[in-house]
Order: C-alpha cells, then sequence, then structure tokens
C-alpha cells in the first residue's frame, strides 16, 4: 500500500516530504517502544499513540518506514526533521489507535509479530 | 593483510531523552556505509540501542566504545550509575525497576536484557552495586 493510500485510509495528515515509493505490507501498534523492539518483526509501518524523538530512533533501529500518530498527536518540528534526516515517512490521524488498526487491516496490511 | 579496525568513542548524555540513541544511529550508518548485511545490521542496532537507553535511563548515562574489524563488532557500553544487585532477576523478560516517569516515554518493560541476549553472539555484563555497569556485546559479521 503506498503512503497517499495509507493517508487515504485513515484521513492521515503526510508530515514529511520525502515519500519516495514506499510499499507497506506490514504494521505494528504499540504505545511502549520496549514492545516494539522485543516482539515486531519486519513490520514496515509502525502505528502509536506515543509522540516522542524516541519513536523516531525505534522505527530507525527496527528498520520501520512508516510512523503514523493515532489520536490526533502531532510530533514537534524537531521529530520531523530528524525523521527526513532517516527517511522515515510519518502521517498523523485522528483515529484512535484501534480503529486505525482495524481501518488498515481490512485493506490488506497485516502484521507479522513473534 | 586488511586488518582495518574502526573505532568509535561515545558520550551517553545523562537523562537527555531526545539524545538517547544518537551513538547506536552513528554506528548503524558506519555499518550501512561499509555494506554490512542488513540482518546483521538490524541485530546490532537492536543490542546497542536497548543498552545504550539503559544506560540513560538506569545508568546516569555513560559512554559507547566501539571497535570494528573484517569479522565482528564489539561494542562497550559503560556507564558509573547503581550497577544491577541481582543480574539473573534483572535479565527475566518483564523484570523493570523503571519508574513511571520511564514507561511515560514508552521504555521499562523488562525486555531489554533479554531483547540484547537474543540478537548478540556474545553478551557480557559486569555489574557492581554503586560503582557501575559495563556491557560488551560482540556480533560477528558471518557465522563460523
Ligand atoms: N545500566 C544499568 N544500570 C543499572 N541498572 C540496570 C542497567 N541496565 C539494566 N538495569 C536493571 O535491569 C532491569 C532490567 O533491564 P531491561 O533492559 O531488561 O528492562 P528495562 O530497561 O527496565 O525495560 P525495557 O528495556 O523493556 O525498556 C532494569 O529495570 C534495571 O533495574
Ligand atoms: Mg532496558
Amino acid at each position: 500500500m503506498k503512503i497517499t493510500e495509507i493517508a487515504e485510509t485513515l484521513n492521515a495528515e503526510i508530515l514529511t516530504s520525502n515519500n519516495g515509493d514506499i510499499d507497506v505490507q506490514t504494521a505494528c501498534s504499540a504505545d511502549l517502544m520496549s514492545d516494539v523492539m522485543a516482539f515486531s518483526k519486519e513490520n514496515t509501518m509502525l502505528l502509536t499513540g506515543l509522540v516522542n524523538p524516541q519513536v523516531i530512533r525505534t522505527a530507525e533501529m527496527m528498520d520501520i518506514r512508516v510512523v503514523v500518530f493515532v489520536r490526533g498527536k502531532k510530533p514537534l518540528d524537531n521529530m520531523i526533521e530528524m525523521a527526513e534526516e532517516k527517511g522515515i515517512v510519518l502521517l498523523a490521524t485522528q483515529y484512535p489507535l484501534f480503529e486505525a488498526s482495524g481501518r488498515l487491516y481490512q485493506k490488506g496490511i497485516r502484521g507479522r509479530g513473534v | 593483510m586488511n586488518n582495518t579496525v574502526i573505532v568509535r568513542d561515545y558520550i551517553i548524555p545523562a537523562d537527555d531523552f531526545a539524545l538517547a540513541g544518537e551513538a547506536s544511529s552513528s554506528v548503524r550508518k558506519i555499518l550501512t556505509q561499509l555494506g554490512v548485511a542488513p540482518d546483521i545490521i538490524k541485530r546490532t542496532s537492536i543490542a546497542m540501542y536497548e543498552a545504550e537507553i539503559n544506560a540513560v535511563i538506569h545508568g546516569h548515562g555513560g559512554k559507547a566504545h566501539v571497535e570494528i574489524d573484517e569479522n565482528k563488532i564489539f561494542i562497550r557500553i559503560s556507564d558509573e550509575g547503581p550497577g544491577i544487585a541481582d543480574l539473573e532477576l534483572a535479565m527475566q523478560e518483564g523484570y523493570s525497576t523503571a519508574p513511571d516517569s520511564v514507561r511515560e516515554m514508552g521504555f521499562g518493560a523488562g525486555m531489554g536484557l533479554s531483547n540484547m541476549k537474543k540478537h548478540s553472539d556474545i553478551l557480557n555484563i559486569d555489574t557492581e552495586v554503586n560503582r557501575g555497569t559495563i556491557v560488551d556485546i560482540t556480533v560477528f559479521f558471518n557465522k563460523p
């Protein structure tokens, strides 16, 4: 699924400009980065309600290319800059975590867990 | 003979959550430039980042020392923090003494040490109460 299609599905705003030709097939949802580090396997996208620089950092370490902030939360400019520098795409949606995950699942996105 | 060794040293600032992970990020860039296999880079990144975050949240900050040769990467993360009283207990999944402030930042599930063990080829932890903690991580580029 392309970034534009994800944005459409989630009614989301795309916050970064370097959105390349990423094709997302897998995702995980978590507010705890410890869990992403320990349980996420080869997922391309992360949905989270947590907003701090360690979310971008965790995404970088886990080869996650796309981060969606849920519940209307928005990162600060320095986080957006950090993501752009690392080639990570950021989106923000009003939907809560469950709802956002469900909408993407319905469109064929799957989780790759433990 | 090509025995080039890349050596890097980093300061891990205490309580600066915005900067936590800078060292791991820098090492990741070096490994990428060297053309190391992506799965090896990911394992190294996970192990080092977990250790770096621990130094920030539990160890009052510290240092990272990294040596890379053609066969392996060696990472030493050291701090002069409180140390770990019962290492065997701390290694267990789910054991954490992290305060709520750390959990609000998205960490403190008690998964870090076991995750480090899972992703490193050699993990050595030397810790003493009130003296500090030294975490040595080795990841081989080519499995023997
Ligand atoms: N460098 C350190 N200095 C002092 N104590 C430490 C250090 N590293 C780990 N510990 C102790 O070991 C416990 C377990 O560490 P571990 O990394 O597994 O979990 P955590 O850091 O609490 O949570 P997570 O890593 O899942 O975010 C910590 O809660 C802490 O009590
Ligand atoms: Mg930890």
